[in-house]
Parts: C-alpha cells; structure tokens; sequence
C-alpha cells in the first residue's frame, strides 16, 4: 500500500491553492499585489497552480514606492507578461502629484506612503480583496494576522475585531466598502518560500543573489549608495559583495554581505543565519510597534 | 539539484497549547523556540531591550508571544498566534492561545487544525478545573493526539510519586473524552528539563524529553483516506485557450476532503445523483494516476455535466449523508447569545446556505463533558447541541467520521461576523439522488 502523506512543503502549497481559490470563487474584484519580490513569486506560481488551465482570473496589482532597484521592476513585469497576467501598476510619485500622498519631512522610507496609494488603487478599481504575500513569522504583529484579514471602509486593522478561522472555512462576506486583505502564505517561512522557489524552479530578481555593489553604512547596517540618497563624506562608502535578504525601497534595503549565488546557498545561509530577515529592514526597527501602527493604518 | 533539497522530505505537525502565563506556556514555548535554535538574535535582542524598558531588567519569554503593543501594555494575549519552528525531523506551527475570558472560542480556533495538543499542569496543584476544560475540548474538536506536561516538576523534588499521582489524577478522567493518544511528561520548562534533551532528574521517566515526541509521533493516519469526498470549489473552463485541445477543457478545481481518487473511478455528483467516472485529475506538472485529501486538484470528468460549486463529486458507492434538518454541537463566539428561531448564514465546505436555529437541546459542562437541558440561549464561549434547519439539504458526514465535511461555521447576516463553530453529528440517512432517472 503505497503511503497517501504529504510533505511540508506539499501541505502549504494545498492550503495556499485552497484559499486563492475561494477567493476567486467568493469576492468579485479581487487583485493579488505582485511586487516582483521572492514572496509575490511564490503567490503567482501559487496563482498558476490553482487555476491553470484557465487563465489566472486575478489581476496583478503592484503599488510602487518610485524608489525600486531597477531589476526588480524589469523582472516583475517581464513576469506578469511571460504568465499572460495583467499588471496594473500605482506609484507614490503619481499619488505625490495628485495629492493623494504626502512626504513627511526627514522621512526617508517610502514604505509608510504605499499606504494612501494602495488605497487609492482599491477605490479606483473596487477591489474587494487584495490577496497579498504576507507571512506571520515575518514579525510579532503578523503572528496574530489571519487568512482572510478584514479592513473596515477605512482600509483599517482592527486587532480585537478580527473574525475567528476555524478548520478550512474562510468568511469572505463584506459590507459595501469593506474589503478583504488575503495572505495564503500566513503559514510559510522564509526558508519554505526559499524551499519552494527551488523545488518549483522559479526564476527570481538577480539581486537576492551574490553581486558587487556600493554601500554605504547607515543605521548599523549596508545599504545601497544611490543617487536618490548620495553618501555624505563622513559616511563609510565601501565596494562590497553582497545580496538583499528583503527587498523595501532600495535606500532603506540592507545588503548582507554573502556569497551565495544560487537558491540552495540561499537555503543553507537562512539555515545558519543568527539574524531574521526584517532584521535588514530599517522601517521596522523604528520602534517595537512599528509593523502594528502601519498594519492598522492599513499596510499591506 | 544539490544535497539541500535533496534531504529527506519532513512533515508538519501542527499543535496548540493553551493555558495561562502562571503554568509556565510561554515558558514551554520559549524554551521550545530557543533550544531548538529558532530564536534569532534580533529576536533574543529585543527581548532584552524590552527586559530593560518594562521587566525591570529580567527577560520575560512572555514577551515572544504576546506580539501586539495593546497586549504588551495591558499584560494580557488577546488572541491565538502562531509560531513557526523547525528541526530536521519536522516542520513545527503552534497555535498559542490565551487562558483568560475568550478562552473557549481561542481554543478551538487553534484546535481545530491541530494534530496534537499540550495541556500544561503545575506539578504543584495537579489536575484543576482549567486542566479538565482544555482535555474537554481538544476532545470535542477531535484532536488526534494529547500530550499532558507535569510542569514544574522542579518545585516538588522532582518527585516520581507526585507525577504518578497526577497521572492517575488524568487517567480517570479519560474514558469519557475521546481521545486515542494520550502521553504524560514530566517537564520543567524554565529550567529545560525534558524540553529537548532528556533530563538527569528523572531516571524514573523512560520516554523522550518532549521535542523528542513532537518529532515522532505518527501523524501519517490523521486525515480521512477512507470516503472520497470533493466539494467543488471553482469551474475551470478557460476561455479562448491558444491550445486547441483545452477548448472543451471543463475541469472542477477543489481540496480533496477525503480519501483517495483514482482515474477511472465511478462517481457520483450530489445532490443531483449524475453519475459519471473520473477522465483525467489535472494538476500543472501534468495529469496524475491518483490523488488523495487533503491535495487540491482539478477533476475532469467523463461526461460534460452541470456541475458548479458547493456540489459533491463523491465515491458513487460511498455515499456521504444528506439532510436539511441537522444536528450538531456548537461552540458559540459571539457576545450576542445564541437564541432559537435567528437566521444565519451556515458556510459548508465550499457552499454558504441559509440556516436557521430550531432548538437548543442543551449545553455541554466543558469540564465534564455532561450535558444540562433545558437551556434556553447559548452564550459566548458556550458549547452545545443544537438542531437546525437550512434552505437546501447539506450534503455532509459526521465531524467524527471526517473534519472537513462534517464542520461549519454560522455567520450573523448584516455584520457578517463568525458567530458559531459546528460539528455536525453524523447523518441519518444517506444521500438520495434528487434525479434519480438522470442517471448515465
């Protein structure tokens, strides 16, 4: 009698189909925020698996901070054509000029001003659920995340409202301006999206891996030197080796130094690493909170 | 590929623990996490940092699971996490639920996907009320396996009489809870004894230390492979497709809710009664010989049938139970209580149908597992039996034969809230086919 188990990784990949599904079964505009990034990676390969042969009934949604590494636009949209998909894109600079955003002085991250641009993209077109690629080991706030995370009419998380998930069954129902956000990748870890994208053979933006690149030293961590933020002379400029673990703005990215050049010296650095991936990230070391204030101001 | 993913595949195990700061949960979760190396230093350093601004300098492993600031500032856990943990044996994922107010509801969110559970006792007060409670529930929900940790063994001399004697404590409780698995471990979490590696304390113990047993208890048989059951989740028909031969391609996309599918196998879809067999299982690696539960697939079928969501492919010999009257065990979520004659939307598997409480036939004591009638409302946090009535017949099996097929959740129209968790006892009669005559 042959042995009916799946693996990890087969586990994850059924529940995540599963939930893409009701989702295009249950909500009637729903979008799926496609950054390039190595999680969005997975959601589409996901996307493809749920739906093919069909085409995948869910446009691609990207809201971009204008301040992206180059290869990582290239690659996205490369994506979205090679998978037949339909790429809708918003950036902070188009909702800067409309005034529909507004910078903050000395803020450097763009991160907090996707914000009022996703939810713009969400009036403009009526999404009713925005299935995204979030992970609950990413950090304390999202451990508490659900599958399907309710926003209010104001795009708002309210952590002491959110609607109990029970077995496999999903409440989708909204109220007229309420809207879904979904994350089918609640259960993985970085090391499963890693696992994932070598066991599917998935292509992914060449910054993940080993390259040489300027960085300048700020905030305890190497971050790319760039027109957008140039290093001041008391700053340390240095020519490194190195790859981004998690990709944000390309001003506010650290790169860690690393020599991995393929997804399996990926696999075995995660294995060894001491440090998690948000740890590379300067907009959530801003304070304890960081990661909730943003979540219920309506952050992806 | 090279030798980091060509490994030997591992599992996942999916347990919940449950119980307050004072049995020492956070503790066993915390030193779960940091034995087994799965703590990162950011996480250890804003442990500390945290230790420094509010716990007066001591660390506090409660702060790993208490995430949000609301928490943090009021003491409290408001709701069910879950951490993520790996050894090369398995793949971990706790649900951590609180032990206060929303106890119940919290539990058996986090149980309901659960393989195994953990209930905590202080060696020092042994089994009470809070203990029974949590054994009630996993109970209730079915959860295959139990692991009872006598904590703080520490504080009682390490003493193999007191962990006997809380053992036995347990042991006449069990015949009436419905558990097959049940492993008693003598435990400290604080100072890691029995954690991870065994401990020199206990010669008299002769099992492994608890992480030992997470990695190896036999979680193989949890899911139902005995009744092929697939509700249809989505019609896939592609339009215009550039591949001629797709252009009669109508496939219907689903979770298999149990058992196994093989191609050729006769089915029947329910509730009309088609009959049919099974042409080709799709998947985007290419069509497969056969599939099993709890794998999402796309079926294609013999003949072209109407067939859409929320309707069964089943075995055509196996035939799930139908009914639009219906009896099930509630567990009630809602401030609001439940009161008989309210309607509300019931969701099954893949399908939503209007259902209305008819009666409350009594309410469940979760530290007994006896039954009180005579009960006129169920409020939150409260179990019980209750029988209902839905718009169209459900086609459905017992919660005991099958999770999948015999849960559902109640959702109060208006603020679309999840107001009640349901296991449905099993069906009185078997489906019929509606058109008998359609038959092929």
């Amino acid at each position: 009698m042959k042995s009916y188990h799946l693996d990890h990784l087969d586990f994850l990949e059924t529940e995540a189909i599963h939930i893409m599904r009701e989702v295009a079964a249950e909500f009637e505009r729903p979008a799926l925020l496609f950054s390039g990034g190595k999680d969005s990676i997975c959601l589409l390969r996901l996307a493809e698996k749920a739906f093919r042969p069909s085409d995948i009934p869910i446009p691609f949604l990207n809201v971009a901070t204008g301040h992206e590494f180059p290869e990582l636009l290239e690659f996205r949209d490369r994506r979205a054509k090679e998978l037949n998909g339909r790429l809708i894109v918003r950036t902070v600079d188009e909702a800067l000029e409309k005034g529909i955003a507004f910078e903050s002085p000395g803020q450097i991250s763009r991160n907090q001003l996707q914000i009022p641009v996703l939810l713009a993209a969400i009036e403009e077109f009526r999404f009713d659920a925005c299935i995204g690629g979030a992970r609950r080991d990413e950090e304390k706030a999202r451990a508490k995340e659900r599958f399907f995370s309710f926003r209010d009419s104001f795009g708002q998380w309210d952590p002491k409202n959110q609607r109990p998930e029970i077995w496999n069954l999903y409440n989708g129902r909204l109220n007229p301006g309420e809207n879904m956000r979904v994350f089918p990748l609640s259960n993985w870890t970085e090391m499963d999206v890693w696992e994932y994208i070598g066991r599917e053979k998935l292509e992914v933006p060449s910054i993940y891996f080993s390259h040489q690149r300027r960085c300048v030293r700020r905030g305890g961590q190497w971050v790319p030197d760039t027109d957008l933020m140039p290093s001041k002379p008391n700053e340390e400029v240095r020519d490194l080796i190195v790859r981004v673990r998690t990709i944000g703005d390309i001003i506010s990215t650290g790169c860690v130094e690393s020599p991995a050049s393929s997804v399996e010296d990926i696999i075995v650095e995660i294995a060894a690493a001491r440090v998690t991936e948000r740890g590379s990230r300067a907009d959530d070391r801003v304070s304890d909170a960081a990661m909730e204030d943003r979540k219920k101001a309506g952050y992806f | 590929m090279t030798h980091a993913s060509q490994k030997q595949p591992v599992d996942l195990l999916r347990f919940n623990t449950c119980g307050s700061v004072d049995d020492g949960k956070s503790t066993l979760i915390g030193r779960l996490l940091y034995d087994s190396k799965s703590l990162m230093e950011d996480q250890i350093e804003a442990l500390e940092r945290s230790a420094d601004i509010t716990g007066g300098g001591q660390v506090n492993l409660a702060n790993l699971t208490d995430g949000l600031r609301a928490e943090r500032e009021q003491g409290i856990t408001i709701d069910v996490a879950y951490r993520y943990f790996a050894t090369p044996h398995r793949k971990f994922i706790i649900a951590d639920t609180p032990g206060h107010v929303q106890y119940t509801r919290n539990m058996v969110t986090g149980a309901s996907t659960a393989n195994l559970s953990i209930i905590l006792i202080d060696a020092r007060l042994g089994v009470i009320e809070q203990s029974r409670r949590h054994a009630c529930i996993a109970s209730l929900l079915r959860i295959p396996h139990l692991v009872v940790a006598i904590n703080k063994m520490d504080l009682v001399g390490w003493s193999e009489e007191r962990f006997l004697e809380i053992k036995n404590q347990f042991e006449e409780f069990l015949p009436r809870l419905d558990i097959k698995d049940v492993k008693f471990i003598p435990v400290s979490a604080l100072e890691g004894d029995n954690i991870v590696t065994p401990s020199p304390h206990t010669p008299w113990y002769p099992g492994p230390p608890l992480l030992g047993h997470l990695e190896s208890v036999h979680i193989a048989s949890d899911w139902n492979l005995n009744n092929f059951r697939f509700p249809v989740q989505w019609v896939n028909r592609p339009n215009n497709p550039t591949d001629p031969a797709l252009h009669d391609f109508r496939g219907l996309s689903g979770q298999i809710a149990g058992g196994v599918v093989n191609v050729g196998q006769k089915v029947m879809v329910l509730p009309a009664g088609f009959k049919s067999s099974v042409k080709q299982i799709w998947t985007l690696e290419g069509s497969v010989e056969k599939a099993f539960s709890p794998q999402s697939v796309t079926l294609v079928l013999e003949h072209d049938l109407d067939v859409s969501r929320g309707d069964f492919i089943v075995d055509a010999e196996d035939l799930p139970g139908a009914s639009s009257d219906l009896t099930a065990k509630i567990c009630w979520m809602n401030p609001r209580p439940l009161q008989p004659g309210r309607h509300y939307f019931l969701k099954h598997t893949t399908q939503t149908v209007k259902a209305i409480v008819s009666s409350i036939e009594n309410k469940i004591n979760i530290t007994s597992l006896e039954k009180d009638e005579g009960i006129t409302e169920l409020g939150m946090n409260d179990l019980g039996e209750v029988r209902l009535k839905t718009s169209k017949p459900l086609i459905y099996d017992g919660y005991a034969t099958n999770r999948l097929t015999g849960s559902f959740i109640l959702i109060e129209p208006g603020t679309n809230a999840t107001v009640a968790a349901g296991m449905l006892l099993p069906p009185a009669e078997v489906a019929r086919p509606e058109y008998r005559d359609f038959a092929i």
